[in-house]
């Protein structure tokens, strides 16, 4: 391994460039006519939302898939990136949103794989391969390790590490900083520097406009497969952060306006007056070899109240969902709804008091994606009637709240016996919306709900969980995303460990004090 | 980006339904005829004219009295052990030891039956040994079951090693608990004639295929009608999605072990009380590897069940009476369903691919 | 009762039980490969069976031995190749394929044998022993461990060099991924498709391999069904053994013990059924997976077939 570095030639040729790029996928045209240039020495952002065809343009990037019109080119040389193992070969890597680490081996074995087979791993030229980079960039990785002990972020660096040790001349970041903590994406965006000023092309995806503004060189814009906009770095460099945010904004939504995610927040005073309908009090639950567990949890949730949990993903925030809705068993605390203790009873039991929870994993916990849309509403009713009457169910029944509620919430499918799992992400949420929410909801939990939404059904569900407050039910509402918990919350409680470490109330120096909570300072 | 709205069937509703039904026969039927016509080669190419095999198949599976009524007879004990397999498969879970808990329920109902009509009526001697062969086979579920749900100990290793458990000790009772001290022939009491299970009208039919069609429609109701079918059907498809919902998942776990398990000891009971009338040492038919198949390829629908069931025991009928007349071994019945199985499952995935072509 | 006791019986009860623990070794050895990578191989049996037939026919016609054991690991190769195409390629079911496979062979090997051999079963000589030097002269003992065909070395080699391909080659990464993260190893150049395919044909041709080696060397003969379930025994030692190579011996000689002392007993007059000592082997296993039985971590693409860029 040498510390050799890319040169940029100066205004040279592109590494890669797409040109009159097409892909479609049945129903939906996922790329239509974009054309890319990755130079090296530059970060690259890609900005658009969910859905406007980043996941795809990577996918070709990357090798595993073909564009149907247009094509790339390598160097100048039209290419075609056949696989993953030819995009490798071709000095581009990808770090995917999702982590592409194998849990059950070490980080040293990660590194290894995708040798030819018949090689033997070759662990001290790698040990020294890492090292060196390792050191130059400042970051730590321990090679024995087994990748599933690895923070999120600390499994990006290995990934990252992957792609250095491979030489890569092209690093694509697929909505990297979506698991870190503030200032893991602080830490990320200097690694993004390094790496250009190595003479490297970073292609960094995002759908948040700050850090598009502060981590880029050149941006391009997507918006429903098509790119609507570029920012050449000569002009980005000249721009301050305000007035690119608000270009982003224009070339997306074609409006001139802020942030259209800065909601402003709704205060509700008073809140101190009335009593508590939901009290939590020492909970804990005993971590597992794949979960964190929680350690003398305790919170109150007063009527019209939004709580935020605040933290970086993986620190309790799901075995607190879990726990509370009864999914998971509880080794200590109780649970209080309305004034009653709730810790011992099932399930169903605290959905019947109030209690509602809509699950970050919409398709792999939520519902069931081979079953009817009318069928996924009752789900947690299976049984009830009038829609089940001794146990047998009664069609017409069911079909006819099926189609109440799809009106009701706007889901929008062909009919109530579709399967939910054809529907988009914005239409199973209002599913779930809509079965959580419908008959006697008073604490309602969400866990990360705008989660891979798109920006319509985002502000949408927003919207929503405001309106519930306003209503008067409470929420408990867990996200990763600070800027949705500044603009909902009363109050932030920040998670780390499995423990509540402090909880803020929020106002202007909620940020900064969530901020330090959650790298492990004091309020 | 969502493809929602767009409309997902085209053309006017009874055309459509009409095709698809089409569609559907011509999946099925299609790969049988493929099928068919691969084991013909194979016929020809060990010196046996196909058609003259087939036909004789045919003849005497399905056409001829004596044949016709061999066949709804032998459906019944696949009947149930398919009940058993729908309700397992249904909920997710691969419950491979229907064999053992076949046979220990056969062997528990050829030995209390005997003893049992002595005591008390014919009817409620039938009755109590079903109950008791239905038992037998959920206590030998219990353990998978229990390690399934509260340990998460893989099905198909604990079910595959009880059937192995269960085929020895059934054997081992017939040789040295319940052998009949009548005769020298290691095998249970035997039942009399008249005290089995009645036949239909005039043939030699048992009512146990009765009793089979009952349980098959019965389950497939269960499954598809009833809330505890829905529940079951949730926790096969997305078990994580069960929890979510309140379901108790390892209690319906167990249930489904236990169900599936106690239809197939009725299986045995049927077999024995209507057809056998006892159980001889080291008897083993070993259904239960052959039904798996055909619950699948009837994509685990009871109607289109009762339909394979039939077809396997027409080959099976008929198979045996060509290897006693053409002399083509019984065993090639199996090479028949497994190349049925496979076609069939090329052409689903051809079929699949197909369409998705088309619609893009 | 002294025959149970003295040497001659000892030394053959031990011997038998390595004669009968090797096919098992083997299977297992081979559905271990194939679950590391993610793939339910169901369809053993039906490749032993395939192996037992060809690898009895071509050692019955050449007379040789070692001509038979490689006819019977290509035939298992054979088998396993529909599997892979069907399975790893095309990503149809594991489970219906595999019972397809088996019930398939088992009624082709149950035909052909009918139509070569009518109902004439031949029989193959006794299978050539290759005694260790020393070792072989050890009472009992080396009657027992150190008198086997060349073959039941190799076998016991083949656990250590499995061992090793896990532990220490490029190829036991790659599969290990392959079962537990197929896209991570998909995004590294190595496909998947591919290193589960090898997977497969490995298991085939060890399936086919044990399966020559009962009919040639444990039997002597090939008769309809003579498997006899050695391959479902494989997924059984396969899955309790999750992935350690030595697992697979140890359980491997404990079923070959039980399987030769049901004959032993039956030789030296002794009447036990051969029923309930044959169930012993699997009351000790469920009873260790009832004491022992938290959650077996299998690999956790187990049965799903990868398809690239789905989600």
């Amino acid at each position: 391994m040498t510390t050799e570095t890319f040169t940029a030639e100066p205004a040279g040729i592109p590494i890669v460039s797409l040109e009159g790029v097409t892909k479609r996928f049945p129903g939906v045209v996922a790329n239509d006519d974009v054309d890319l240039q990755i130079w090296p020495g530059e970060v690259h952002v890609l900005l658009g939302e969910n859905g406007a065809g980043k996941s795809t343009l990577i996918g070709l990037l990357s090798g595993l898939q073909q564009p149907d019109e247009g094509r790339i080119l390598v160097d100048g040389k039209p290419t075609v990136i056949a696989s993953p193992r030819q995009a490798l070969s071709l000095g581009i890597s990808t770090v995917f949103q999702h982590t592409m680490l194998v849990p059950t081996l070490t980080v040293a074995e990660n590194l290894l794989l995708g040798a030819r087979w018949w090689r033997r791993p070759d662990k001290e030229s790698l040990r020294a391969s890492v090292d060196e980079i390792s050191r130059s960039l400042g970051i730590t990785v321990s090679l024995d390790a087994y990748a599933s002990e690895l923070s999120l972020g600390e499994q990006q660096h290995v990934e990252i590490l992957r792609a250095l040790i491979r030489h890569s001349r092209v690093l694509i970041l697929d909505e990297s900083t979506s698991m870190l903590s503030p200032s893991g994406i602080e830490e990320l965006g200097t690694l993004m520097r390094q790496l250009v000023e190595r003479g490297m092309a970073v292609v960094f995806i995002t759908h948040k406009l700050r850090e598009a503004a502060s981590f880029g060189d050149r941006i391009s814009v997507l918006k429903l497969g098509r790119k609507v906009g570029e920012i050449a770095p000569d002009r980005f460099s000249r721009l301050d952060e305000d007035t690119l945010i608000s270009e982003f904004v224009e070339m997306m939504f074609g409006k001139r306006s802020g942030d259209p995610e800065d909601v402003p927040r709704v205060p509700h005073p008073d809140l101190e007056r009335k009593a508590p309908v939901l009290a939590v009090r020492g909970l804990g639950v005993t971590p597992t070899a794949v979960a964190p567990g929680l350690a003398d949890v305790s919170f109150e949730l007063r009527p019209g109240e939004i709580l935020g949990i605040a933290g970086i993903d993986g620190n309790g925030q799901k075995q607190l969902a879990d726990a509370l809705a009864g999914q998971a068993p509880i080794d200590s605390g109780t649970i209080e709804l309305d004034g009653r203790p709730v810790e011992g009873t099932p399930v169903h039991a605290r959905r019947d008091a109030g209690l509602r929870y809509l699950t970050d994993d919409r398709l792999g916990e939520g519902t069931v994606g081979s079953f009817p849309v009318s069928i996924n509403l009752l789900l947690k009713q299976i049984g009830d009637a009038p829609f089940w009457r001794r146990g047998i169910e009664q069609r017409a029944e069911i079909d006819r709240r099926a189609i109440q509620l799809m009106t009701d919430y706007d889901v929008r499918a062909p009919g109530p016996h579709t399967p939910i799992g054809r529907l988009s992400g914005g239409n199973i949420q209002k599913v779930v919306l809509a079965r959580e929410l419908s008959d006697g909801a008073k604490v309602v939990i969400f866990n990360k709900p705008t989660y891979g939404l798109d920006l319509a059904n985002t502000l949408a569900t927003r919207k929503r969980i405001g309106d519930i407050a306003v209503g008067g039910k409470s929420v408990l509402l867990i996200s990763t995303d600070l800027d949705e918990l500044l603009g909902l919350c009363d109050r932030i409680a920040v998670m780390s460990r499995g423990r509540i470490v402090g909880i803020v109330q929020n106002g202007d120096t909620a940020r900064t004090d969530v901020g330090r909570l959650m790298g492990g300072l004091a309020a | 980006m969502s493809v929602d709205t767009a409309p997902m069937t085209s053309g006017t509703a009874a055309p459509a339904v009409g095709r698809a039904v089409f569609h559907r026969l011509l999946l099925t039927v299609g790969p049988i005829v493929i099928a068919l016509t691969i084991a013909g080669l194979i016929l020809l190419a060990v010196g046996v004219n196909p058609l003259t095999y087939y036909g004789y198949v045919i003849d005497r599976g399905l056409l001829s009295p004596t044949g016709v009524q061999q066949t709804l007879t032998r459906m019944a004990p696949m009947l149930f052990l398919a009940a058993g397999l729908i309700v397992a498969f249904r909920a997710g879970i691969w419950n491979l030891g229907g064999d053992g808990q076949f046979l220990l329920g056969a062997v528990t109902a050829a030995a209390s039956a005997p003893l049992l009509v002595m005591v008390m009526p014919v009817w409620l001697a039938l009755v109590i040994a079903f109950v008791l062969a239905a038992l037998v086979g959920m206590v030998w579920s219990l353990l998978p079951a229990l390690l399934r749900a509260y340990y998460g100990v893989n099905e198909i290793i604990t079910t595959l090693m009880m059937t192995f458990l269960g085929v020895s000790l059934a054997n081992a009772m017939v040789k040295l608990v319940f052998l009949d001290p009548g005769t020298t022939v290691p095998q249970t009491r035997t039942l009399a004639v008249e005290d089995r299970l009645p036949r239909l009208f005039d043939t030699t039919i048992s009512s146990g295929l009765i009793l089979g069609l009952v349980a098959v429609v019965a389950v497939h109701l269960v499954m598809t009608r009833t809330a505890f079918g829905l529940r079951l059907r949730v926790v096969g498809a997305n078990p994580r999605a069960a929890v979510h919902a309140g379901l108790n998942v390892p209690h319906l776990t167990i249930a489904v072990f236990a169900l599936s398990a106690a239809l197939a000891g009725l299986g045995g009971a049927v077999d024995i009380l209507g057809v056998q009338g006892n159980v001889r040492a080291d008897w083993n038919p070993a259904y239960g590897l052959l039904v798996i198949p055909m619950v699948f390829l009837a994509r685990l629908n009871g109607f289109a069940t009762i339909g394979f069931v039939l077809l396997l025991s027409v080959l099976s009928i008929g198979g045996e009476s060509a290897a006693r007349r053409i002399g083509v071994p019984n065993h090639f019945t199996l090479v028949l369903i497994a190349t049925v199985l496979i076609v069939l499952a090329i052409v689903e995935y051809v079929d699949s691919r197909y369409l998705s072509a088309r619609r893009s | 009762m002294t025959g149970l006791f003295s040497e001659i019986f000892l030394s053959a009860l031990l011997f038998g039980a390595v004669t009968a623990a090797v096919p098992l070794l083997l299977a297992g050895l081979g559905e271990q490969m194939s679950e590391k990578a993610g793939v339910l191989n169901i369809g053993i049996e039906g490749m032993m069976i395939a192996g037992a037939y060809v690898g009895f026919l071509a050692a019955f016609s050449s007379e040789s031995l070692w001509l038979g054991f490689l006819c019977g690991a290509l035939a298992g190769i054979a088998v396993a190749a529909i599997m892979a195409l069907l399975c790893v390629r095309l990503g149809l079911n594991q489970i219906v394929i595999g019972i397809g496979l088996t019930l398939g062979m088992e009624g082709l090997t149950a035909l052909l044998h009918h139509v070569q051999f009518s109902r004439t079963y031949p029989r193959l000589p006794a299978a050539d022993i290759t005694p260790i030097p020393l070792l072989a002269d050890i009472p009992v003992i080396g009657k027992a461990f150190f008198q086997h065909n060349l073959l039941v070395y190799l076998a016991v080699l083949l656990v250590f060099v499995m061992g090793y391909i896990y532990r220490r080659t490029q190829f036991g990464l790659n599969l290990q991924a392959a079962g537990d993260k197929p896209a991570a190893l998909d995004i590294t150049g190595v496909d998947v498709v591919t290193t589960r395919t090898a997977a497969v044909l490995t298991t085939g041709a060890l399936a086919g391999l044990g399966g020559a080696y009962l009919a040639n060397v444990g039997a002597g003969i090939f008769v309809p069904f003579v498997t006899n379930g050695a391959g479902f025994l494989g997924i059984v030692l396969a899955m309790l053994a999750r992935g350690r190579p030595l697992w697979v011996l140890f359980g491997a000689l404990l079923f070959g013990v039980s399987l030769s002392l049901t004959t032993a007993l039956q030789v030296a007059g002794i009447n036990i059924p051969t029923d309930i000592i044959q169930m012993i082997p699997f009351l000790a296993v469920m009873v260790m997976l009832v004491v022992f039985g938290r959650r077996s971590s299998l690999p956790a693409a187990l049965g799903l077939p990868y398809v690239r860029g789905a989600r």
